[in-house]
């Protein structure tokens, strides 16, 4: 089993007592461990022994649900929405039921979510984004079980941790906030609940980033007032804190991993599936033959581009400015559309035509470069810059502020905005119209927008399916800007082939 | 410009310790002066130095956006660049920061001790020179030190950053890039009136006039108020930005040291205006309101009527005014009320804002209830008087900011501390330019130089006690009218040692006190 050193031994002694001779074959005597509660904060390190079979085995199961669960993130779905979804999945791979349940595997279960956890804080402790990601994920996953654990049981949980005590608002004190205490509790009290029955706590605020950031709670001097039914929150964000003390530890402890070559090829293998699934664009094998993007076909080429490019596009037209994070969105957009370097500056030098050459030089063609890796730092220009965003990356990014076009439209943009704009790019079927709108509501942004790809390329998705023989490969699901631009570009150009070595406009 | 000439501060060498040093506080180390020698800056590597993350650059965009749409405006461009070029001129900024600029208040106010510690030596600073090159990762053992650089580089302005884990100076040599990261920054708001063009009609872009100042005004108060009472934060420093803005930096100890997660919710806190341009409505909250939209509610109702319905006047076009009916809740309300207005338009704000009650009371719309229509007015009023912050200057501990008294280069005016405790009376106008302080300095000069001669002449016998009073020289910013805004610091920079010390001393103690 792997030895970590910041791990409880009954008896750390023990081991010199031991003759040379003996320390070899001595069996090390590991406290036995009793899960007896089902959430677990994975504070001590198992210590039993596994065949190198379970290792991997559980390991690959608790990847899957992470995974799964990763995905609901990715498609937006609200937490009630995951925690559907994700039932079944928990129960295949990676049962963990109640105490009350008296299930006769229940230690097991509970053994194996212990182990799995720490296999892979092995695997995925060796780079800071694989790290960031598995908190995220275990965080997910802990907030998931915490919420439908059986209330009597989640407070035995509590209760049996020390860090999470925290002092009570006082009577007297809460008498005297009253009034506060109930406005900053969003949504009321609830139905039926009186303010007397509720109970408050009093934590720095420091504790609760999440909490203050909402206006979840009320703060006074410095101490939040959390409500009793928040303690969940607290509780997440102790269990987030000590995971990402604990991943920094393992990251340390890894290269003095005690162990012979059977382990690290599994670890390894472990964390190189747990790569995202691709939402990244490479421009160099998508691009077709007779796309041929300079700085002056942009507005031609413009019909093409989904909704969020179009708007920026259209927004760099009317002001002939945009602000910051539009540029980046937009620049990053062209770049994968194989638009140059050269023709993305000349492109942009036009578009701000109320600006002077030297400001321009000075302002703004830095950050283009930046964007293409032309200047910056070594990793940088190594990278090439930064990938085009997909739609992901638009859809969790902070909303955009006054004055500011970037984003995601179906999320930035209120229905009754969304629609005209929709309408004015040509799209008046009454019936798609309003499924972009249930879609919106539901939060499925991404699928409003192949909503609306489908209904632009009917004719053509219809040509290329019959006439093309274009599978299901072809026409996924969109989940990439470009990539939206790439099928509407292929879908209005079906047939055509450039010529070798000959130069030609786009329409 | 002949105070640029005068031959007083040009005589001055360079490298002079602070007039006010005290000779203990004097780089005793020949150590720190040869370091600072062989890392001047080469212009031509300004560019390499740039090797930051965007998100670093974000910064400097978001600041030369404040200069850009100045550009972009309707200014005359023949004027323009000579105006810009004035108050950055070489030799009015080599007086400046020869003679004005207080170092001593700064490196006390970043330094939190009286002789320099980690907090100053590893403080990033960021010169933007004349030429546009911007120079980062600077740092300095010593006021003496930076004060040599700045009349060196003649900056057109210089940033503060956080404080690092090793000397921002050194961060090549190290063989792990992770042993260079930032530790600890003030907690940074910027304000800028940019954010508020949609909603002013006064003026737009870089201008501004004492109506939009309002603006700030009602800013300051609502954040200030929240910082003090909610996160219970004290050594809160508001500075003008030099044109159209402010600049807060929250000074306290737990404030510096916190990460981009607790700064993002401080930014979250505060911030209540979301969405782009296409989102309509900007204030969504639930009810109950929280305590501190309610105590914001409450500070910027006094300024409603006044600063936004009767000065602004913000929804006398129609176009405006029908952004206003897009707010408002039911249907059969807003179409009386447009009827209204086409009949009589260009009304006054104050008189639209009443109708909306007056019509709502005869009972146009029997649909909407009281409540509904209340709230519409209170995030109306939000709306147009909530701060609007910039937010992502706040939610980066290594974001960088213009420091305090520095010289706006458009406007010229020095970014003085603003007393929040008379925020309603500060006046942009007001404050000094740069050019106004030299030639301040050079009218007393005149001044006491006559009076001193005049009283030589009337008593040669008192000779004596005369030349006690010249030792006391004056240093230069207190002839001026940069005085009351250094004293101001000074005064915020002690009250901020104060607690530093004894929080200092709490901690060196501990559980048992040390016997003597």
């Amino acid at each position: 089993m792997i030895r970590q050193d910041f791990g409880l031994r009954v008896d750390p002694k023990r081991r010199s007592n031991l003759s040379a001779k003996q320390r070899q074959w001595g069996e090390p005597e590991w406290q036995q461990q009793d899960y007896a509660h089902r959430l677990n904060f994975y504070t001590v390190p198992p210590t039993a022994d596994i065949s190198l079979e379970e290792f991997e085995e559980w390991a690959i199961a608790r990847l899957k649900v992470l995974s799964e669960l990763e995905s609901c993130a990715f498609r937006n779905r609200s937490p009630e929405e995951t925690a559907t979804y994700m039932a079944p999945i928990l129960e295949k791979h990676l049962p963990l039921h109640s105490n009350s349940s008296r299930s006769s595997t229940l230690q097991g279960e509970r053994k194996k979510d212990h182990f799995s956890h720490f296999i892979l804080r092995l695997a995925f402790s060796s780079t800071e984004d694989l790290r960031k990601r598995y908190a995220r994920l275990e965080t997910q996953l802990f907030r998931l079980r915490y919420k439908d654990d059986d209330t009597r049981e989640r407070q035995a949980f509590i209760d049996s941790c020390d860090d999470l005590k925290w002092e009570k608002v006082g009577d007297e004190e809460k008498r005297e906030l009253s009034q506060e205490l109930k406005d900053a509790t969003p949504g009321g009290l609830g139905p039926g609940r009186r303010f007397e029955d509720e109970s408050w706590f009093k934590v720095d605020w420091e504790r609760v980033p999440e909490l203050v950031e909402s206006r979840r709670v009320f703060l006074k001097r410095g101490m939040a007032y959390v409500p009793s039914r928040e303690q969940s929150s607290l509780v997440v964000a102790e269990f987030t804190r000590r995971l990402d003390q604990a991943l920094e530890l393992t990251a340390r402890a890894i290269p003095r991993l005690d162990e012979d070559d059977r382990l690290t090829p599994i670890l390894h293998h472990l964390s190189q599936s747990f790569t995202a699934p691709d939402t990244a664009y490479s421009t160099a094998d998508a691009l077709p033959g007779t796309l041929q993007p300079h700085a002056a076909n942009i507005d031609s080429l413009s019909q093409h581009f989904p909704l969020c490019m179009s708007h920026l596009h259209k927004t760099l037209r009317q002001n002939s400015h945009l602000k910051h994070f539009g540029r980046l969105q937009y620049t990053l957009f062209l770049k994968g559309l194989g638009l140059s370097l050269e023709d993305c500056i000349i492109f942009w030098r036009k578009s701000f035509r109320l600006i002077t050459d030297e400001k321009f030089a000075k302002e703004y063609r830095y950050n283009i470069r930046h964007s293409y890796g032309d200047v910056g730092g070594d990793a940088n220009r190594r990278g090439r810059g930064y990938t085009p965003y997909s739609c992901q990356k638009l859809l969790t990014e902070a909303l955009p502020g006054p004055g500011q076009a970037h984003g995601c439209p179906y999320r930035t943009f209120s229905p009754d905005n969304l629609i005209p704009l929709l309408q004015g790019m040509g799209v008046q079927d009454q019936s798609v119209l309003k499924g972009v709108r249930e879609d919106v509501g539901k939060q499925r942004y991404h699928i409003a927008c192949n909503r609306v790809f489908e209904y632009a390329h009917k004719k053509e998705i219809k040509r290329a399916k019959d006439d093309f023989g274009w599978g299901i490969a072809e026409l996924d699901t969109i989940s990439h800007p470009n990539t939206y631009f790439k099928r509407s570009f292929m879908l209005k150009h079906l047939g055509e082939e450039v010529p070798k070595g000959e130069k030609m406009d786009t329409d | 410009m002949p105070h640029a000439i005068s031959p007083e501060p040009t005589t001055e060498p360079s490298d002079a310790v602070l007039p006010d040093a005290p000779a203990s506080d004097a780089p005793s180390d020949p150590a720190d002066m040869s370091g600072d020698d062989t890392a001047a800056p080469v212009l031509g590597a300004a560019e390499s130095d740039k090797e930051n993350r965007l998100e670093d650059m974000f910064d400097t965009d978001s600041d030369d956006d404040e200069f850009s749409s100045s550009a972009a405006k309707a200014e005359p461009s023949t004027t323009k660049p000579a105006q810009s070029g004035k108050f950055s001129d070489p030799g009015i900024m080599k007086a400046f920061y020869q003679r004005l600029f207080p170092y001593r208040q700064l490196f006390q106010w970043l330094n939190h001790s009286p002789v320099p510690t980690i907090d100053f030596k590893h403080r990033e600073f960021a010169f933007t020179l004349s030429n546009d090159a911007y120079i980062r990762y600077e740092s300095f053992a010593s006021a003496d030190l930076l004060r040599k650089q700045c009349i060196e580089l003649l900056p057109s302005r210089f940033e503060i950053g956080p404080v690092y884990s090793t000397n921002p100076r050194e961060r090549k040599t190290l063989r792990k890039k992770s042993a260079f990261r930032p530790l600890a920054k003030e907690l940074v708001f910027d304000i800028d009136m940019t954010d508020y063009d949609e909603i002013r009609t006064c003026c737009t872009g870089a201008q501004i006039c004492p109506k939009c100042w309002s603006f700030i005004t009602m800013a300051v108060k609502v954040v200030d108020v929240a910082l003090r009472d909610d996160f219970g934060f004290k050594h809160i420093l508001w500075v003008y930005s030099g044109r159209r803005g402010a600049h807060a930096w929250v000074c306290d100890r737990r404030a510096r040291e916190m990460d981009d997660q607790k700064r993002r919710s401080v930014a979250g806190y505060l911030e209540l205006l979301k969405g782009g341009d296409g989102r309509g409505k900007k204030v969504n909250i639930k009810r109950p309101l929280h305590p501190h939209l309610q105590r914001s509610l409450k500070i910027l109702r006094a300024h409603f009527q006044t600063d936004i319905l009767a000065e602004q006047n913000p929804w006398e076009e129609d176009e405006k005014a029908a952004h206003l009916l897009d707010l408002l809740p039911d249907k059969a309300l807003t179409a009386a009320l447009r009827k209204k207005w086409d009949s009589a338009p260009h009304r006054a704000s104050t008189s639209k804002w009443a109708d909306i009650d007056a019509l709502a009371a005869t009972g146009v719309a029997d649909k909407l209830d009281a409540t509904q229509l209340k709230e519409a007015k209170q995030d109306i009023l939000l709306e147009y008087t909530y701060p609007r912050l910039d937010a992502e200057v706040s939610k980066k501990l290594n974001h960088l900011l213009k420091s305090p008294f520095c010289v706006h280069p458009g406007t010229g005016r020095v970014c003085v501390p603003i007393d929040v405790a008379k925020v309603e009376d500060f006046d942009p106008f007001e404050v000094p330019t740069v050019t106004q302080l030299l030639d301040q300095i050079d009218e007393w000069d005149k001044e006491h130089v006559k009076a001193e001669e005049g009283e030589a002449e009337n008593d040669e016998a008192g000779g004596a006690g005369k030349e006690q009073e010249k030792e006391k020289k004056l240093q230069d910013w207190e002839k001026t009218n940069l005085r009351p805004y250094v004293e101001y610091f000074r005064s915020f920079v002690n009250e901020l040692l104060k607690d530093e010390k004894t929080a200092k001393r709490e901690r060196e103690e501990g559980g048992d006190p040390m016997e003597f």
